[in-house]
């Protein structure tokens, strides 16, 4: 018989197979999945957003096959059947005067749920392409903003001194300017010609665009996190092992210090997720971030900025879509740190 | 006697007492008359208050040698010129009448030489007096400082080398100014029968002598001649006019008295508020037009208080006669043949507020005969329904089909609205269609710079004076394209070698018989229309919001106001 730790198991190191009443243990990972599923609220956001998600991506279903409709042509002289009374989607004003084209309200039926915006065009359909547009540029952004954070993050950390000392002067300086006025100076100026470096180009209208300046201007708000936990795991006992042991700086970076990491990143996109959909939807808003005819949420507002007083569904819609997304991502990302940060749960008790 | 005597004045005391009896009824009930219509009788009563204005915002200038746009509403108020157009309603208000000259002279010497008399006495709002070398200062200015337009006075001897070489420009020799003797003779190298329209614009309202070559700002206005200085400015929020205290009435046609004492121009204010604030009586007259989700509100609601008036301005698709597609005839009649101008009308706010139309020149404009073959079934000079057959027949000819187009416009509602009903017609038509929104400040110059390559974009021209040759020859003409300059006002840069003939021949005319001239316009007319440089769209109303204390509405059609005769109108 042999003790660990006071125990008083019999333990064989050389057995095939645990001893009869051991428990195996879980890996932080299956630990940390663990506690996600059972946090109820995080599920339940995380079910409200992929409900979204599923939804918009059915928005060509919903146009096609349901509404009859293409949410991107002018239907100025269209008409639809309410009722069983065939209208005009764009209604001329009463009285005597007879001024004004009022676009039609909520049907709640197949053809124009939402009513129709001052093109005539159906603004359910138009919500639900515009959930894609938004949630893929949001969603891409993220990942490209990661991506680009964590190779920062980690060459300054990692290598420190001077390359620390280039890399973080250079993201202070980003971090300087306020993030909405980068994107838009960015974006006006790029709107207008494009980007073309050597032999890449991509048009003034691309859906890239607007994906990549989001992405660049949140660099620094992920990689300054990337940085400190690199730094404080460059310090462990285990990477001065693996030194010594005479591993090379890319085993160092691959094996030992990204996998330590890579919680960081996977706590901050979610919310980073709801963070660029904010940001996409409010450069779109001011007209330079999608550009119409392509719908997003933020163009759907700016569209129905025009009809609040008559048709204020135009801009509540897409309104509650986005609450309904970043505060879904929100609470699912406070649920992922709660699960993968041991830290958040210290309470001083009394 | 002593009897007889007494009863004598007493009758006599009677009869005088009777007689200032009637006196005072006849006085009250002309005031009265008067209070409605505003014409005839006393006014008096309605002297006084300040009239509230509700602006976007200012525009590009308060000076009167660079302003090419809305601010010739406010500076028709504070300047005068040699003559300007008549300040009263309907189509008499296109009338040219003397202003700070005595009268209108006759051209002599061929028609090349106009004699001015300047009306003794004028002084401007610093108390210095009007003279006759105000107006070489003026029209040397509109050359020297930069403005949006080429030059309206290149005609004057020495006016095509200011034109050339602004900074040393010299037109003593064209403007001959004798500030004892109050006159003021202008040389023009050759008969212009526009002469005098155009000297009724800003750019030829006098300004002190001493007046620099560098355009004024709102904080450091030029000293006014008219009813009305400004007071002051405040950037972003607030233009105050006040009482010209040095001004008289010297032609009623011309400048008259204004009725408000103050005119509060309030700014930085979108149209949705200038509504709500013209509803609740905080405001008297909007300048903006109303935004068309209100149109209905305001028919319904406040009906009295809106006014419906036509106006000589056509909105149509400016198409780049020399960048693709749009430099092939083909695809210019295409765009024409495949648009559905009652489907623009409704983005645009109903049949009640515009009409379609097809050609260049407006309804009621001199030489004006109905013209539109881009429809289906042509022939009475109506618009019935476009024709798509015929539209895409013609792109298949033209083999441009998949071509990259950009359609340009501003981000207000209904330029944004017109322009993406443009992208997909385009798309429907075979192109690679895209909309760029370019802010208000920046587009209009942006679209009139050739090389910038705009290829289409929305755009209105209203008339600076009303004659075919401000159409013909500016803004579809070849002296109206001036490559690489963003003061191009021929957004087209169309310049056909046979219809520029046609044009000259009828300004020439003109001279001697304008209702030859007339039907040569008209012939133009047709031919631009047929090479296709705009998609005329329609013809809009103007529509005029004011308050329910606003009295004595008064709409002037004339370019310098456009609209309400503000200073006209009473609060009081």
């Amino acid at each position: 018989m042999s003790t660990v730790g006071g125990l008083e198991h019999p333990i064989d190191p050389l057995a095939d197979a645990p001893p009869e009443g051991w428990v195996a243990g879980r890996s932080p990972w299956a630990l940390a999945g663990h506690k996600l599923v059972r946090n109820r609220m995080a599920m339940a956001a995380l079910a409200v957003f992929l409900g979204i998600v599923v939804v918009s991506f059915m928005g060509p279903f919903y146009a096609d096959h349901i509404a009859h409709t293409d949410p991107f042509t002018s239907q100025l002289t269209a008409t639809t059947v309410i009722n069983g009374k065939r209208v005009d989607v764009l209604q001329q004003g009463g009285g005597v005067l007879k001024l004004g084209e009022t676009p039609i309200g909520p049907t709640w039926q197949r053809n124009y749920f939402l009513g129709a915006d001052s093109q005539g065009r159906d603004v359910a359909a138009r919500v639900l392409y515009g959930g894609r547009t938004s949630l893929t540029i949001g969603i891409g952004s993220a990942v490209i903003c990661s991506l680009l954070a964590v190779i920062v993050g980690m060459v300054a950390g990692f290598y420190g001194g001077v390359t620390d000392s280039i890399i973080s002067r250079g993201l202070d300086v980003v971090w300087a300017f306020p993030v909405y006025l980068l994107a838009i100076s960015i974006a006006t100026v790029l709107l207008t010609q494009g980007l073309t470096i050597g032999p890449f180009s991509i048009s003034a209208s691309s859906l890239w665009l607007p994906t990549l300046i989001i992405a660049v201007i949140y660099v620094p708000y992920v990689a300054r996190p990337v940085r400190g936990a690199v730094l404080s795991v460059r310090e462990k006992e285990f990477i001065e092992a693996a030194i010594a042991q005479g591993a090379s700086n890319r085993r160092l970076i691959f094996n030992e210090i990204l996998p330590n990491v890579i919680t960081v990143l996977i706590v901050l996109l979610p919310l980073m997720i709801a963070t660029t959909i904010l940001t996409e939807s409010a450069l779109s808003y001011l007209s330079i971030g999608v550009q119409p005819p392509n719908a997003s949420w933020g163009t759907i507002i700016n569209d129905g900025q025009q009809l609040l007083y008559t048709r204020p569904w135009v801009a509540i819609a897409p309104g509650i879509m986005i609450v309904l997304t970043v505060l879904s991502l929100n609470v699912f990302g406070d649920g992922v740190r709660d699960a993968l940060d041991p830290r958040a749960k210290l309470r001083v008790k009394d | 006697m002593q009897h007889a005597r007494r009863r004598g004045l007493m009758a006599s005391a009677c009869l005088v007492l009777l007689v200032g009896v009637l006196a005072g009824c006849g006085g009250s009930s002309s005031s009265s008359s008067g209070g409605s219509s505003g014409s005839g009788g006393s006014t008096t009563g309605h002297m006084g208050g300040t009239m509230v204005l509700a602006w976007n915002g200012i525009g590009s200038s308060i000076d009167p040698a660079v302003d090419y746009d809305q601010n010739w509403t406010l500076l028709n108020m504070i300047y005068d010129g040699l003559v300007t157009w008549k300040k009263v309603g309907g189509s008499d208000g296109n009338t040219l009448v003397p202003d700070l000259a005595q009268q209108i002279p006759q051209a002599t010497d061929g028609g090349k030489t106009y004699v001015f008399h300047l009306r003794p006495g004028i002084m401007y709002s610093d108390g210095t007096a009007v003279k006759a070398s105000d107006f070489l200062r003026a029209i040397e200015r509109e050359f020297t400082v930069p403005g949006p337009v080429g030059s309206f006075y290149q005609g004057i001897v020495g006016g095509d080398a200011c034109a050339k070489t602004p900074k040393s420009c010299d037109l003593s020799k064209g403007i001959v100014a004798d500030d004892a003797a109050g006159t003021v003779t202008f040389h023009l190298t050759a008969p212009d029968p526009d002469f005098l329209q155009k000297l009724a614009l800003p750019f030829g309202y006098a300004v002190p002598s001493n007046t620099p070559d560098k355009e004024v700002g709102p904080s450091n206005p030029l000293p006014a001649t008219g009813p009305y200085m400004i007071d002051h400015y405040t950037p972003n929020q607030e233009i105050l006019l006040v009482r010209n205290p040095k001004f008289h009435e010297w032609s009623k046609d011309a400048q008259p008295q204004g009725y408000p004492d103050k005119i509060d121009i309030r700014l930085s204010l979108t149209s949705e508020a200038e509504v709500t604030m013209v509803e609740k009586g905080q405001a008297d007259w909007m300048y903006d037009q109303p935004p068309s989700d209100r149109l209905n509100e305001i028919a319904t609601q406040y009906t009295n208080q809106v006014h419906l008036n036509p106006v000589p301005q056509v909105y149509h698709m400016a198409l780049n006669t020399r960048v693709a597609p749009f430099d092939n005839v083909k695809v210019r009649q295409a765009v024409n043949y495949a648009t559905d101008r009652a489907a623009i009308i409704k983005a645009w706010g109903g049949p009640q507020v515009a009409t379609p139309t097809c050609q260049i020149l407006p309804p009621d404009f001199p030489g004006y005969a109905a013209y539109c073959p881009y429809t289906t079934s042509p022939g009475d000079g109506k618009w019935h329904g476009p024709d798509m057959a015929k539209a895409q027949q013609l792109v298949a000819a033209s083999g441009t089909k998949g071509q990259k187009v950009a359609v340009i416009c501003t981000p207000d509602e209904a330029s944004k609205a017109i322009c993406l009903y443009f992208v997909s017609l385009l798309k429907q038509l075979g192109y690679d269609s895209s909309i760029k929104v370019l802010s208000a400040a920046v587009e209009y110059p942006y679209v009139q710079d050739s090389s910038n390559k705009a290829q289409i974009s929305f755009s209105y021209w209203y008339p600076d004076y009303p004659s075919g040759a401000d159409w013909f020859d500016v803004v579809v003409g070849c002296n109206g394209f001036h490559p690489n300059s963003s003061a191009s006002a021929n957004l087209s840069e169309f310049c056909d070698p046979t219809i520029q003939k046609m044009t000259e021949k009828a300004i020439q005319t003109s001279v001697t018989d304008q209702a030859a001239a007339n039907q040569m316009w008209s012939q133009v007319d047709k031919a631009t229309t047929d090479q296709a440089p705009w998609v005329s769209l329609f013809l809009p109303k103007h529509i005029d919001f004011v308050s329910a204390r606003v009295g004595n509405y008064i709409f002037d059609p004339n370019v310098l106001v456009g609209g309400i005769l503000i200073d006209q109108a009473w609060v009081k």
